[in-house]
């Protein structure tokens, strides 16, 4: 018997599928797409307290196998949020993760505090965007001030707290070590590389911000190696991301140590990949017989 | 309800109407529901380039089930020149249709203009021959003496053109050529590049003139999700809750006095 359940810091999906915060909306855009029910999670585009209006356009580029983007965690704040976007969502037969932005402590305890009385599962806790000049990534590459935030939103979350860690560091193995010293549940890894691309026939960039966070299968074997790398320095569960594009893509982050994947950038360009990869987990189980997802945790050594 | 996904499109045909400029008919699922000014996402099969390449709707066939899509290519190496190597039988991904047309009702009764500028001038042609008006004037502009669809939009309307070198029509782009024929209306429709578009925004308000104009901008997901192809709006956008509106879903058409270029 087949049991694709997972549990992730006492919350329980009905599989190990969660949406990249960012590539989502929050679900309801690509609700015409996906059957929600069918995915484990759904984790929200990024909210602040107030509404962010996010950089100039261009906001993204391609480049070779993936993208390039400087959104800049545009969102509607906290209260058009909490009077659309959750009720939306629990429609659905799956779990809420709210992806948490700000500027500053304060900002990101606001939020964490508004969330604590709201009907959702999980809050994500988004210490690394490379597209906003201050906050974000500010915590993100500073395991003293990872610690220190993380310390902070627990002291008001009623939720379970996911830490979103960047890969622009010199060891994310020490960006996990603090954040499970502040107290973090889980981890989610990796966010966007910070990236450039330089439009040769304008000689100007392609993005308005000049930088942007790649994404897309490009950059998955490096996702798979911090994955692997996290999973073998802390104990906390870990969701696993980067360039997940298929169920091959998805179960090699759970074999590197993930305890369950979000599905980013591919939902752009096949909006029904997150059903795809759910059942193509649960068909790599029955073809190598295995009963639960977290047999296949971390099996590569 | 998930009804909605990614699909084959198959290729009936294609062919080059002048330099750089493609035509390429496609059967597919997606001309069922197509309205004028509306646009699909069309995907290459190479696994480096992955996102769509959002394409306004040339012109529609409900009873063949088919869409005819007009886009320049613009490079080598790029997903466009791919597009343009695809031979009838051949398969291409699309999702569609997507973003919201124009708004065809409003011209009932009135003298519109439909002007389109360089690759904004494939949609104007659906669109000439759906709405339903007092009086139809077609004014497209071109770079030069290649004005594709010209002999198209002839059937349909009186069709005024600007060519920038001045070899064909009135030296110039639009502007120029309501001026020199001295054309009125009391409604526009225009798509065409954002300094085109931004001289008839002025032109309509400035005449009080009701204008929809359709933008365009680099998108990631076409369906409204990723909030990179925005546009500033003058009031704050309900869905966006600040001054921002997509231009994949909210769009591509809007008002011209909703938002600023």
């Amino acid at each position: 018997m087949i049991d694709t359940r997972v549990k992730i810091a006492g919350v329980e999906w009905k599989n190990p599928v969660t949406t990249a915060s960012g590539t989502f909306g929050s679900g309801a855009e690509f609700a015409e797409f996906v059957d929600l029910n069918q995915i484990g999670a759904v984790t929200t585009k990024g909210v602040a307290n107030i509404p962010w209006a996010g950089n100039p356009t261009p906001r993204v580029a391609e480049v070779y196998g993936g993208m390039m983007n400087a959104v800049g965690l545009q969102n509607p704040g906290i209260d058009l949020f909490c009077k659309r976007d959750i009720p939306f969502l629990r429609q659905y037969d799956t779990k809420i993760i709210v992806n948490v932005c700000g500027k500053s402590t304060e900002d990101y305890c606001e939020v964490v505090e508004r969330l604590a009385n709201e009907d959702v599962d999980m809050l994500e806790i988004n210490i690394s965007c490379p597209n906003v000049k201050e906050g974000g990534i500010a915590f993100g590459q500073n395991p003293k001030a990872a610690e220190a935030i993380t310390r902070e939103v627990k002291k008001y979350a009623k939720q379970p707290i996911i830490m979103k860690l960047s890969p622009n560091v010199t060891d994310i193995t020490e960006m996990a070590r603090a954040v499970e010293a502040g107290g973090a549940d889980a981890v989610s890894l990796i966010n966007t590389l910070t990236g450039m691309k330089i439009d040769i026939h304008r000689r100007a960039f392609a993005l308005a911000n000049k930088t942007g966070g790649v994404s897309g299968p490009a950059i998955h074997p490096i996702a798979v190696r911090m994955v692997y790398q996290v999973a073998n320095a802390i104990s906390l569960p870990i969701i696993g991301m980067g360039g997940i594009a298929s169920a091959d893509d998805a179960i090699e982050m759970i074999l590197a140590g993930a305890s369950a994947v979000s599905v980013g950038t591919a939902n752009f360009y096949n909006p029904g990949v997150t059903m795809e990869i759910a059942e193509g987990i649960r068909r790599y189980m029955e073809t190598y017989g295995f009963e639960k997802v977290e047999d296949m945790v971390g099996l590569v050594k | 309800m998930a009804n909605r996904e990614k699909e084959l499109a198959k290729v009936i045909s294609q062919e080059q109407l002048s330099e750089g400029i493609f035509s390429i008919w496609l059967e597919t699922k997606a001309s069922k529901e197509a309205k004028p000014g509306q646009f699909i996402s069309m995907y290459t099969n190479d696994g480096s380039k992955l996102l769509p390449r959002p394409i306004s709707i040339c012109e529609i066939d409900k009873e063949q089930g088919r869409l005819r899509m007009v886009y320049r290519v613009t490079g080598e190496h790029t997903g466009t020149k791919q597009f343009s190597e695809l031979k009838s039988g051949d398969a291409i991904p699309i999702i569609g249709p997507l973003g919201n047309g124009f708004p065809l009702e409003k011209a009932v009764g009135k003298n519109a203009f439909l002007m389109g500028g360089g690759i904004g001038v494939p949609p104007i042609l659906e669109l000439a021959k759906q709405l339903n008006c007092e009086q139809k004037q077609v004014i497209v502009g071109y770079r030069d003496a290649q004005t594709f669809l010209r002999e198209e939009f002839e059937k349909q309307a009186k069709v005024y053109v600007a060519t920038e070198d001045g070899s064909v029509g009135t030296k110039g782009n639009v502007m120029d050529a309501i001026r020199e024929e001295e054309l009125k209306a009391d409604i526009i429709y225009a798509c065409g590049p954002t300094p085109m578009l931004r001289a008839i925004k002025t032109y309509a308000e400035e005449n009080g003139i009701e204008c929809y104009i359709s933008l365009e901008e680099r998108m990631a997901c076409g369906i409204g999700a990723c909030l990179a192809c925005v546009c500033k709006s003058k009031e704050k956008d309900h869905h966006s809750n600040v001054n921002n509106k997509r231009i994949c879903k909210d769009g591509p058409v809007f008002l011209s006095t909703e938002v600023e270029l």
